[in-house]
């Protein structure tokens, strides 16, 4: 009764010490290749979904799905007047702007004093602006934060998602970004 | 000069580790034996230092010595005194301290008054445990030194996060430590074992004071944070699976298992190998857990001191530490043998079903909290959460409270379950009557179907036990059981009841609107500024009533702290026996209403009852053993003592 | 009165709780007045992640694009949505992060495999432990 052949196989006593191999190669992947943290949008490489928004503004129309169609790329961009990063990439999208790229914004959660200070103060580089009160555009497009800026093509096909700020260095990246989807 | 005091008493507790260390290290060599003298007193010293080192840690923030970094980062002129005290240990480099502080204790009082190992264990569970120490030494005077000045001071201390300006948070983390750094006892022990090879019932006496110790910490600190995030986070959840609760929830499982192990060990030298890897699985779980919050690795609700630089740290102690004990592991357990044979259907058949069942629950947890890293290697993020552990852990967990009913009611070795039929109709009665009445309710999902019916059942068969016997001459360890079983059911019943009742009204009110949750008529009398020491608040006076009862008054705020400013919900709760009601102030809308969110929640509190009587469990399992060791010790001396007049 | 609560409003408005000053999304903070479609929507919003939150569902959050999220949730039940239909429609945007229920695929697999695969390491162990008794 009190044997002790009741063991077993000897590869058996070294599993916990291969499992807890395991964890630390998996941690120390995870401590010096930390994954992006941003949440990506799935909708890259697919169709801009419908949608149609109320001007945010008086001196700018409102946006809507179809104003993605033919001659492109665009780029749609996600601002909001109480996003203060939203200040920092002004000058960026000025620039775009004045490169003859189409920039249209879709403000978030925002009244219309509100973004009339905003564009007085920082410049309006958008051709069209709508408000997204409920930020359905936003979930619509994967969208979760702002400023997020999407290069959408001639047929209306949203081909790259930039999380944050367009800082002075991402330009060159944003231009490419836009020749590629055909400008 | 106090922080120079405190930081040279530090580097001497470090010393005096390495001390124990190599001295205990020595005297399992041939020929070194003459270095056994010292392990026992250097321990001991060991432990004082770090007592010292961690005082004048005290003394500097209930001064609020701002020329200290540590205080300056953490703490405010402005703080209540609990929250000064408590800023000791509410940061990093604090946490750490006190951790080794503790630890160093343990390993004196260890060194003291553990006589019943035999020498040679003692030594190297003594060196062990210095080992362990000195990694965490290394990394307080390396890398986190909490006595670091600053030069010049700042005016005004930053101030503690204000969310953990709490009484309830000033105390759950420094219990969670304890609960961890009991387990580090458990873990010396284990490795003492493993490289003497002496694995016995001595071996789990020794130790089951400790894990049980470490277990009611473990406990009541898991109860007491879920408690915390109910009423704090102001949104009524209690539970989320979120990583920083499951690093906690994965030492408890480990060191469940390891203290039925332990008993079975101690009462019937069966399951030694079992006994020794659960006695490290434990404690690995514990710096595991320690690591994953830490480092900042998962995406945690929870999260504070986020630092890959530490996580690195960590990581590497856990590497030498766990790695180096399951490398010993691997190499000596096959020499140790399993011990006493025993039947399927017997005590010992029915403990290591629960020690199996919460190894592959700890596997689940573990599993799950670190697979989003997986998928984050190949750059897929996924979530996991309580859609997949509540489920899957449902799998095991069933099974085994379905064995908590009869299993202690079985005889050791050997035993015939049809002894026990008559004995469990009360349950099985019960068990029918729940399903009846909640298939009469209807409505309620299958997962809190099968936890209330199970409660039920449970409740009753836990009591079994206890019947038929004489309740006073009832040993304590019998009751320590019982109500720690009893424990079980009545938090599985508040869960299962809280998932299937809950009552939830949001509404947006103004003075004067009255609204209806679950049985509770409320009414909103009146929104007023309040301030305290550190903070602005709303408060909304809410008159309640429950059906036809007396009007009772609930006071939730919107709070505001301004060092570091940070909004908090102050929710306010009113308990009946059957229940609480959750009352939260939410913000003021435009047209001058306010939010107001209201949930009724039958039976809630009964989580955390039940998670404090599996807690008092522990602490009678406590005291019974440490009655009985003193018993036997007292027989044996009054043995010894016989004898040598006998021999005169 | 009215000053004190002007004071103190000036110091805890601009922080935390609401950068933007419109107000939440029509069912952000509102139930469905059919309690059978709420407490559907609500079991799909325990479901759901909080993309701007540490580790919150956006039935546990303040943060006002949880709010917006609920709100569509809200919006969608009560225009008969399924809600497993709202989930793939939510995950078709944000990837499987956003949902605490993780869908088999080709990398998710191991997450439900590996309960069957302790379930098996158990009664392997339990077989070993107690397979040889039966003789006895």
């Amino acid at each position: 009764m009190t044997g002790a052949t009741s063991k077993g196989p000897r590869w058996a006593l070294w599993l916990p010490l291969i499992v807890f191999a395991a964890f630390v190669v998996l941690v120390l992947f995870g401590l010096f290749r930390p994954a992006d943290r941003e949440v990506q949008s799935a909708m890259i490489g697919k169709p801009l979904p419908e949608f149609a928004l109320e001007p945010a503004v008086a001196e700018r129309p409102g946006l809507s799905s179809a104003d993605f169609r033919g001659e492109g790329p665009r780029l749609l961009n996600v601002f909001a007047s109480w996003c203060i990063p939203c200040r920092i990439e002004a000058p960026q999208l000025d620039a775009l702007s004045k490169a003859g790229v189409e920039i249209h914004g879709v403000a978030i959660r925002d009244t219309r004093e509100d973004v009339e200070d905003f564009l007085s103060q920082y410049g309006n580089p958008f051709a069209r602006i709508g408000k997204d009160d409920l930020s359905e555009v936003q979930l619509g497009i994967g969208s979760s934060g702002v400023p997020e800026t999407f290069v959408v093509d001639a047929n209306g096909i949203i081909r790259y998602q930039h999380i944050g700020v367009i800082r002075a260095e991402d330009m060159d990246l944003i231009m490419a970004e836009l020749r590629k989807a055909g400008a | 000069m106090i922080a120079e005091f405190g930081l040279a008493a530090l580097w001497l507790a470090a010393a005096l580790a390495a001390l124990q260390l190599l001295a205990g290290s020595l005297s399992l060599t041939r020929g070194g034996e003459g270095f056994a003298a010292i392990v026992r007193p250097a321990a001991v010293v060991q432990g004082l230092l770090a007592l010292v080192s961690f005082f004048a840690l005290m003394v500097l923030f209930l001064r609020t010595d701002l020329s200290v970094q540590l205080v300056a980062m953490n703490s405010h002129s402005a703080k209540p005194f609990v929250f000064k005290l408590a800023g000791t240990w509410g940061n990093h480099e604090g946490s750490m301290l006190l951790w080794v502080m503790v630890m160093g204790l343990a390993g004196s009082l260890i060194a003291l008054i553990e006589r019943r190992l035999p020498e040679r264990t003692m030594l190297a569970t003594l060196a062990g445990q210095a080992f362990v120490s000195l990694g965490f030494y290394a990394f307080l005077l390396f890398s986190s030194n909490p006595f670091e000045r600053l030069d010049p001071a700042p005016p005004q201390g930053a101030g503690l996060n204000p969310l953990l300006q709490d009484i309830g948070l000033a105390f759950h983390p420094p219990t969670l430590y304890l609960g961890y750094v009991g387990l580090s006892v458990a873990f010396s022990f284990a490795i003492g074992a493993l490289i003497t090879r002496e694995v016995g019932p001595a071996f789990a006496r020794a130790m089951r004071p400790w894990v049980l110790g470490a277990w009611v910490f473990l406990t009541v600190g898991i109860t007491a944070g879920s408690y915390w995030a109910y009423y704090e986070l102001g949104w009524g959840g209690w539970w989320f699976w979120d990583p920083v609760e499951n690093a906690s929830l994965m030492p408890w499982l480990a060191a469940t298992a390891l203290l039925h192990s332990a008993s079975v060990l101690a009462s019937r030298n069966a399951l030694r190998a079992w006994t020794v890897m659960l006695g490290v699985v434990a404690f690995s779980m514990s710096m595991v857990g320690t690591f994953l919050v830490r480092s900042g690795i998962l995406t945690s609700v929870h999260a504070f001191a986020v630092d890959p630089e530490r996580g690195t740290f960590i990581l590497v102690l856990l590497a030498i530490n766990i790695g180096g004990a399951l490398t010993l592991f691997g190499l000596r357990a096959a020499t140790v043998t399993e011990g006493k044979r025993f039947a399927l259907v017997s005590r010992e058949g029915a403990l290591v079903f629960n020690n199996v069942m919460l190894s592959a629950i700890l596997g689940i947890v573990l599993f799950g909290t670190l697979y989003p890293l997986v998928t984050e290697a190949f750059d897929t993020r996924v979530s996991v959460g309580p859609p997949y552990f509540n489920p899957v852990s449902a799998i095991f967990f069933v099974p085994m409270l379905l064995v908590l009913m009869v299993g202690p009611l079985l005889r050791w070795r050997r035993d015939n379950l049809s002894r026990l039929r008559r004995r469990l109709v009360v349950p099985g009665l019960l068990l029918l009557a729940a399903v009846a009445a909640l298939l009469a309710i209807g409505g309620i999902g299958v997962l809190p179907f099968i936890g209330l019916a199970l409660a039920v059942a449970l409740a009753a068969a836990s009591l079994l036990p206890l019947r038929g016997r004489n309740l006073r001459r009832t040993p304590i360890a019998t009751w320590g059981m019982v109500a720690a079983h009893f424990g079980i059911a009545v938090a599985l019943f508040g869960a299962a009841s809280e998932s299937a009742f809950t009552k939830e009204t949001l509404v947006a009110a103004r003075v004067g609107d009255v609204t209806q949750v679950g049985p509770w008529q409320v009414r909103l009398d009146a929104i007023e500024p309040v301030a305290g020491p550190n903070w602005t608040a709303m408060r909304a006076g809410l008159s309640v009533r429950y059906g036809e009862g007396a009007v009772r008054q609930l006071k939730p705020q919107a709070r505001s702290f301004w060092s570091p400013p940070q909004q908090t919900a102050e929710s306010a709760l009113l308990t009946r026996w059957n229940g609480q009601l959750y009352a939260v102030l939410g913000e003021e809308g435009e047209d001058g209403r306010w939010q107001l969110r209201l949930w009724w929640k039958p039976f809630v509190t009964l989580i955390w009852i039940g998670g404090l009587l599996i807690g008092l469990g522990g602490v009678l399992a406590i005291v019974a053993h440490v009655a009985n060791d003193v018993r036997r010790s007292v027989a044996r001396e009054k043995i010894a003592d016989r004898r040598m007049r006998q021999g005169r | 009165m009215k000053l004190i609560v002007a004071i103190l409003s000036l110091v805890w408005t601009p922080l935390a709780v609401a950068q933007d000053s419109v107000p939440p999304a029509p069912y952000a903070y509102r139930q469905l007045d059919d309690p059978a479609l709420e407490a559907k929507a609500h079991d799909l919003m325990v479901t759901l992640r909080c993309l701007k939150c540490q580790s919150q569902s956006i039935a546990d959050s303040d943060a006002p694009m949880a709010g917006d999220m609920r709100s569509q949730v809200r919006q969608r039940i009560a225009a008969g949505e399924e809600p497993e239909a709202i989930r793939a429609w939510l995950v078709e945007r944000y990837g499987d992060y956003v949902s605490y229920s993780p869908r088999v695929t080709a990398m998710t697999w191991p997450l439900f495999a590996i309960p069957l695969v302790l379930l098996l390491v158990a009664a392997l162990l339990l077989r070993k432990r107690f397979g040889r008794n039966v003789s006895e």
